[in-house]
């Protein structure tokens, strides 16, 4: 019960404290009097809000930027459960995109049906078997997941930027694929002046609820989080320890690398040098935000990518973009930090407080 | 044996060390009870006693690690005040720990000056100045190393007599072993020895702490016995033997039996054969054991801790490899199986070491009851958990097993050290094992515990179930045990019956002497 609520109360009131951080920031950049300031306070929020939430197009601009967030936030809380740091869903990202492009580009043949989920398995798999090599240098030489997803980062990076600039470039001297085929472009569920909203966020939000399934209904997510835990515990219990870090990082990839996929399917239609940029190391503050919880990572997502549309407007009032990286930077650091929030609301239990 | 004659305070300054009536107080035991010791100059002293005796507490007090509640401390005939290491060093007392010190990227020269740097010009650290320092103090008391080595490449023995050497480097006349000998091969052993002697050849005096009799037999020259935080005995080595000592050591207390019917043994169930396991730093720890389990007994494996016995249950619980040998149960060979497979065979297993192994902290004391079977009916039903079954079945173990609190969605790690001991003993009783391979079940439970699960195995003995019984607790062996064997250093020293031995005789074998031995002296 506790600790359920100090998992949603933590993130909450680290929203909250920064907001107000930012808020004097913002009082301070302002000019004139004090009241003058206060408008100006007003104005910024105001516009953050209406940028990220003020009409459809704005709305469908958050949704398709979370869709992504939400897929590496799950990439990488999955993996904290089991117990391994996988960075690399940046790298995973690129090669499941990368390789779903690739396919889907000369998917033409297949009617839509078979097109889409063909690729996106592709990507899946993709993504699951770049990370997977980490996850079997882990259980087999003992090497860290940290160091081998970086590196393999750094290869991906490479592998990508090659191939697009190179071999699979579309010919116009832009560091980009070819387009995909028809068939395998995700519908629309919506569309607004120039922006389209893919099914992609309910492929994410279904991926959130299969791993929610996974991790807490079932005997596999019972292993995983053992091995998180305690490997000599679970290895005494009969769970096969190499097995399950191959698995989470696999499974981790895997999400990772549809994250990739769908913005090719659902927004890029094709793959670009700057496809993932950073997407895959915003998964590592989601999963810190959602508290590693699936459900917490949809709404993690939603609040980064709100902030991140929302700033936009805020410029036009006069307000720096930057702001959000600081609003973002101090919830991070506060959901890090977690004992500053438990003792500034007495959450912890030697204290015994009202929570 | 006369009585250790408690020296006038004008004799004093014979003696290296003088601790008089040292109390320490620890939130749960009385560590040292009104402690005396009288080390006297350019011996070697030994203190002996069990685990937990409060050996090392003692010395720690010396070395300035913990200060005593009350009680005086003298060296070279003067009380002083040690309020930490660094006082202890000034008054040219030394310890090497069990745990070594040392810095592994660095070389020895560079350790065993880390502190003291011989330093030039601009605080320049002056390498061959240290080389030749501390090629100086090696060559002095004859303990060879090799100056430019990293403590990295250097194998353990070597690695002590560095910490040796670091005490030596910073003036110690009064040099403190603990345990020295625990992580040492036999033969580093008596290399170890001979340094000591060296040491002592060199005026310095030397006290060392140990279990192991033999060892006290062979080099000290006065032995202290310590049982339960109190002092049971002082004598000179020359006028006691090892079951001398081994009696003053476990004491004579009335043994706590349980009742049990008379040894019925039903078929074999398990065989080991042979059986070579090596421990974490890779040197043999299990040295070709066999021996036999049958139904419906239970098999005790005596012996202090260190001796092969934790590598030998993880082995047969499939936790460590075996490097040779074999391991049969019901005929069927299960050597190189996986815990799980062998676990699917009936044998369930409860652990030594509770923390590592047998509880996952952050899981909920449901969730730890199900582990080992979260795979399988009645818990999962294609790859789901049942949580329902989960939960019943957590809520009849606490119950009958009287886990406090009688609370199953707690996080494991919020039960105290005695109720998780019983939630792990719970689960690996609701098995319905036909083999039980039990690891000192009754470690940090109070007697009412004890005495519970004492019957409960009996109970499962009774009903047919083979128990193999690892115990540092010698009344637990005896009072359990239908056949004991005892373990030292890898080996059996002999199998015998509980009811045609002593416990002091016990202690002799795990001491290192063999049955053969021990009945021969009898005569």
């Amino acid at each position: 019960m506790k600790t359920n609520l100090r998992r949603v109360l933590i993130p909450i009131v680290s929203v909250f404290i920064s907001l107000l951080v930012a808020s004097v920031i913002i009082l301070w950049i302002g000019e004139g009097g004090f009241g003058e300031r206060f408008v100006f306070l007003g104005d910024a929020y105001r516009a953050m809000l209406k940028g990220a939430f003020g009409d459809t197009a704005a709305w469908m601009d958050t949704i398709i930027k979370m869709t992504p967030l939400i897929l590496t936030g799950l990439a990488v809380g999955f993996g904290f459960r089991a117990g391994v740091f996988n960075i690399g869903a940046e790298g995973q990202m690129a090669m499941g995109a990368l390789t779903a492009t690739l396919f889907a580009v000369n998917a033409s043949s297949f009617p839509a049906f078979i097109a889409i989920p063909l690729t996106v398995i592709v990507g899946m798999l993709a993504g699951s078997v770049w990370a997977g090599i980490a996850g079997f240098l882990k259980a087999k030489t003992g090497a860290h997941e940290v160091i081998t997803t970086i590196m393999l980062n750094w290869i991906a990076y490479n592998i990508t930027n090659w191939a697009v600039s190179g071999p699979f470039n579309d010919g116009l001297n832009n560091p980009r694929s070819p387009e995909i085929a028809e068939a395998t472009k995700l519908p629309n569920i919506l569309s607004s002046q120039a922006t389209f909203m893919s099914y992609g966020i309910l492929i994410a939000i279904a991926a959130a609820v299969v791993i929610y399934v996974i991790l807490y209904k079932t005997s596999m997510g019972y292993e995983i989080k053992s091995v998180g835990f305690n490997p000599y515990a679970s290895e005494y219990g009969g769970i096969n320890v190499s097995k399950n870090i191959i698995l989470t990082m696999a499974i981790s990839g895997a999400l990772a690398g549809l994250a990739g996929t769908l913005e090719s399917m659902g927004l890029y239609y094709r793959f670009y040098g700057t496809l993932t940029s950073g997407k895959g190391f915003d998964g590592i503050s989601i999963a810190l935000i959602g508290q590693n919880n699936p459900f917490g990572i949809i709404f993690a997502s939603l609040l980064i990518s709100g902030l991140r549309t929302g700033s936009n407007q805020m410029q036009y009032v006069g307000v720096p973009k930057h702001i959000v990286t600081i609003i973002q930077s101090i919830i991070i650091f506060l959901v890090a930090a977690e004992r500053i929030i438990t003792s500034l609301l007495r959450l912890d239990k030697r204290k015994g407080g009202a929570a | 044996m006369l009585p250790f004659q408690i020296p006038e305070p004008s004799a004093y300054s014979r003696y290296a060390v003088v601790m008089k009536k040292i109390r320490k107080q620890f939130p749960k035991v009385l560590a040292n009870d009104d402690v005396d010791l009288y080390v006297e100059r350019g011996e070697i002293h030994a203190i002996v006693g069990e685990n937990g005796a409060g050996k090392s507490t003692l010395m720690n007090q010396l070395y300035g690690l913990y200060s005593p509640d009350s009680g005086e401390i003298l060296v070279g005939g003067e009380e002083v005040v040690i309020h930490g290491p660094k006082d202890a060093i000034n008054a040219g007392i030394g310890m090497v720990h069990q745990h070594f010190m040392l810095v592994g990227p660095l070389t020895v020269a560079e350790n065993i000056v880390l502190g003291n740097e011989p330093v030039g010009a601009m605080d320049v650290f002056r390498y061959q100045k240290a080389r030749q320092e501390v090629q100086k103090i090696s060559q002095a008391y004859g303990l060879t190393v090799d100056v430019d080595a990293r403590i990295e490449d250097l194998p353990v023995g070597s690695q002590q007599r560095v910490e040796i050497l670091k005490t030596l480097y910073r003036g110690a006349e009064i040099l403190i072993l603990d345990e020295p000998t625990a992580v040492l091969t036999p033969q580093e052993t008596e290399d170890l020895f001979r340094v000591l002697k060296n040491l002592q050849k060199n005026g310095k005096t030397v006290i060392f702490i140990t279990h192991k009799l033999n060892e006290v037999m062979a080099v000290s020259n006065n032995v202290t016995v310590m049982r339960l935080g109190k002092v049971t005995g002082r004598i000179p080595t020359s006028e006691t033997s090892p079951r001398k000592l081994a009696n003053m050591m476990v004491g004579r207390e009335v043994l706590l039996r349980v009742e049990k019917s008379p040894h019925k043994p039903g078929s074999e169930i398990l065989r080991v054969d042979s059986l070579k396991v090596k421990d974490n730093r890779g040197l043999m720890a299990v040295e070709g054991v066999s021996f036999t389990l049958h139904e419906g007994e239970i098999l005790g494996i005596a012996g202090v801790a260190g001796n092969g016995q934790t590598e030998l249950i993880e082995s047969l619980a499939g936790l460590r490899k075996a490097d040779s040998g074999s391991v049969f149960f019901e005929g069927a060979d299960i050597t190189q199986k996986a815990p799980r497979d062998i676990r699917e065979l009936g044998i369930s297993h409860i652990a030594e070491d509770r923390f590592k192994y047998a509880m996952v902290r952050e899981f909920s004391v449901a969730f730890n009851m199900a582990l080992g079977r979260h795979y399988k009916h009645p818990f999962a039903k294609s790859g789901f958990l049942r949580e329902e079954e989960i939960y019943q079945n957590a809520k009849k173990l606490v119950e009958e097993f009287d886990v406090r609190p009688r609370e199953i969605h707690i996080l494991a790690s919020n039960l105290s050290g005695g109720n998780q001991q019983k939630m792990v003993v719970a689960r690996e009783f609701a098995y319905h094992p036909k083999c039980m391979l039990v690891a000192q079940p009754t470690r940090g439970l109070d007697i009412g515990a004890i005495e519970f699960i004492h019957k409960t195995l009996i109970h499962f003995r009774d009903s047919n179930v083979g128990i193999l019984l690892v115990s540092m607790e010698l009344e637990e062996i005896f009072s359990l045990c239908d056949r004991i064997l005892v373990m030292y250093e890898g080996s059996f020293m002999g199998e015998v019956k509980p009811d045609e031995i002593s416990l002091e005789e016990i202690g002799l074998m795990m001491a290192g002497q063999t049955w053969e031995q021990v009945e021969g002296e009898r005569a």
